[in-house]
């Protein structure tokens, strides 16, 4: 198993009462396979996406990476953990405006390995696999929705995570681009192994996972293996 | 793509904001380089006059002012130059090498000089009137100059003992000399008259510099003020004047300001200790303004940039980075802000100087250092509190989206 998770729970204080975003979920997810989250609005999908990529401390629970327990509290052992075995592509993007599509995967590259040079060429590398080789001195604003979103995903693989997790990835853009994204992110599980969870809303995009899960309310409403 | 080009980048991306983050630390740097570098050119030169100068006495025009011992003759009224022939007459024991002097300042080309018209020795024997003040004078130096002939090395003094000077003939200060490109044997045309540079005098750090001495009588024809002169220096041997020589003077001249120059002096040191007070009331001003306007100027920076510090968050990134970026930030502004004001401070001394005091201001290269080193640290300390609130951002997640 990559990852596996225990009695999982993510309490909000809001003015109206707490809530349970996530509720006592427990859950695997096996290594090189594609897990697709599905759910109402509302549901816990983005909250339980974010606790498995360390970007947010659960209220309880317990986490295991590669059968080692992390220390979800340790601020800094997750960011360590995000940089050297996550990738994120949200819906929106999350470029930073003021670098180009080059340096935005260079930056990421950057965090754990300094050697300027080399990052750059590897960026290169990435950009080409996107198919985004002649975009490279281009700011986000300069791009495409679809291809802003190709920028995303060759910086979420820069540092060759094991775990990609994507937030409704697809929602910004057409049913054409939407497929080819899917494509791309398929390409990825199978080609490299890189295991994937995706939480989406469109059951079309769901069907490219081979495990799929629904929530209801915070808890596990089904799980299916295809 | 490292941390410091990221931070090169968003620096540029929002160079526009720079002016306004800036402006507070460079006009402060700006203003107290100015003072200093103003008050430490005018404490040298009062030191070295201060010492060479002993007991000289200054006789001014009743209106003129003496707040400031260098630029006391310049463009003040007029007195009658028979003024010297009532000194030399009355018989005033005590009183060596009268000087008279017409000073006013004029443009040469797109250059303004301080022209000084003074008597050569020659003529003033030439009077036979005046050769007795000369030969008392020399025996008064003999027996009362404060301490051996070195001290005469002082160009001022060097002046008085000036033995001829033609009619065309002109002197000039080390800073005309640069800034006109002048050499011993040049024309130089003031007014429409040509004069000759017959000799350069060596740098002394004060408006002299920027002096060019020609003949009394061709400057009084010059400038049209007839037979005027706007002050006589006067050698006043030191005991005749605790005996009571002003007092005498002022007998002999009613209608003017007579003075020491130790009084002119010490009413300059008394200007310098006040700047020097502003100056450190200025700088810690500054630490306050100019650190709370960076801080307020990174927290804005940083309340723009929460999504992106989120991004950077998210891909890995520490707090320790956070803060880095904008310390680092912050640090690069102090250093364009240390240069800056620099910069204004030092140029503004230098074009104001002059305007106000007749003082010749030059650039003191180790506050270049010193701007930087206190710009840096108040950016730095400025940055502080927005820096560790920055690192306080959560990762990025889409539910921060706006
Ligand atoms: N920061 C927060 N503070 C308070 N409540 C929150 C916060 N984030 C999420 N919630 C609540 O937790 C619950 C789950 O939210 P979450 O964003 O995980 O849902 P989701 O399934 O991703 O929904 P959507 O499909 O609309 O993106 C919601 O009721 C939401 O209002
Ligand atoms: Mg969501």
């Amino acid at each position: 198993m990559l990852i596996q998770i225990k009695n999982l729970t993510k309490t909000y204080q809001r003015h109206d009462g707490a809530i349970n975003a996530v509720d006592n979920l427990s859950l695997d997810i096996p290594k090189g396979s594609f897990v697709t989250i599905t759910g109402a609005s509302g549901s816990g999908k983005t909250t339980l996406l974010l606790i498995l990529g360390g970007l947010l401390q659960p209220t309880s629970g317990k986490m295991s990476y590669n059968a080692r327990e992390l220390d979800l509290l340790k601020e800094k052992d997750m960011a360590t953990f995000r940089s050297n075995h996550v990738g994120f592509v949200m819906q929106s993007f999350a470029l930073v405006p003021y670098l180009t599509a080059l340096e935005n995967i260079s930056i990421a590259l950057n965090v754990k390995d300094k050697d300027n040079d080399k990052n750059r060429k590897r960026a290169l590398q990435l950009l080409e696999w996107v198919g985004l080789d002649d975009r490279t001195t281009h700011y986000p604003k300069e791009l495409s929705a679809g291809q802003q979103q190709r920028v995303a995903i060759a910086r979420a693989l820069a540092n060759n995570p094991d775990l990609l997790l994507a937030d409704e990835p697809t929602g910004n853009l057409d049913p054409t681009l939407s497929e080819e994204i899917l494509g791309v992110l398929k390409e990825i599980n199978q080609k490299q192994g890189t295991t994937v969870v995706m939480v989406t809303h469109s059951p079309a995009a769901a069907e490219y996972g081979d495990t799929k899960i629904q929530l209801k309310n915070g808890k596990l409403h089904t799980n299916e293996k295809v | 793509m490292r941390l410091i080009d990221l931070t090169l980048k968003e620096l540029w991306h929002r160079k526009s904001q720079l002016v306004s983050g800036l402006l507070a630390i460079t006009l402060g740097i700006g203003v107290i380089v100015g003072i200093r570098s103003f008050s430490v050119v005018s404490e040298k030169a009062v030191a070295v006059n201060l010492d060479n100068l002993g007991a000289n006495i200054l006789v001014l025009p009743q209106s003129s002012s003496v707040d400031n011992y260098y630029a006391a003759d310049i463009d003040a009224s007029t007195f009658p130059e028979e003024y010297v022939e009532k000194l030399v007459t009355s018989t005033i024991p005590g009183v060596d090498n009268i000087s008279p002097k017409l000073t006013r300042r004029v443009k040469v080309g797109n250059e303004n000089i301080v022209l000084t018209g003074i008597l050569p020795k020659s003529e003033i024997a030439s009077k036979p009137i005046w050769q007795r003040g000369g030969i008392q004078g020399q025996q008064a130096a003999a027996s009362c100059a404060p301490s051996g002939p070195k001290k005469y090395a002082d160009a001022k003094l060097q002046r008085k003992g000036i033995d001829t000077l033609a009619n065309n003939d002109c002197f000039i200060g080390s800073g005309i000399a640069l800034r006109l490109k002048l050499k011993e044997g040049s024309k130089l045309t003031i007014m429409d008259k040509e004069f000759t540079v017959a000799k350069l005098l060596p740098e002394t750090g004060t408006v002299d510099d920027d002096r060019v001495f020609a003949n009394l009588h061709t400057v009084q024809a010059l400038l049209g003020t007839g037979e005027q002169i706007s002050a006589i220096e006067i050698m006043g041997c030191c005991s005749s004047i605790s005996e009571g020589l002003l007092g005498k003077l002022r007998n002999v001249l009613p209608d003017t300001r007579i003075t020491t120059i130790g009084q002119i002096v010490s009413t300059q040191i008394e200007n310098n200790k006040l700047m020097s007070k502003i100056s450190l009331v200025f700088l810690i001003i500054i630490v306050f303004v100019g650190g709370i306007s960076i801080g307020n100027y990174i927290w804005g920076n940083v309340n723009e940039r929460r999504k992106e510090i989120g991004i950077l968050r998210m891909i890995g990134y520490h707090k320790r980075h956070i803060y880095y970026i904008l310390v680092l930030k912050a640090l690069l502004m102090g250093l364009v802000g240390g240069i800056a004001g620099y910069i204004l401070g030092t140029l503004g001394a230098m074009w104001l100087g002059p305007q106000f005091s007749g003082i010749a201001v030059s650039p003191i290269y180790m506050y270049f250092f010193y701007s930087i080193v206190v710009a840096i640290l108040i950016s730095i300390i400025g940055s502080l509190i927005p820096a560790y609130m920055a690192g306080k951002i959560e990762p990025f997640s889409n539910m921060q989206e706006d």
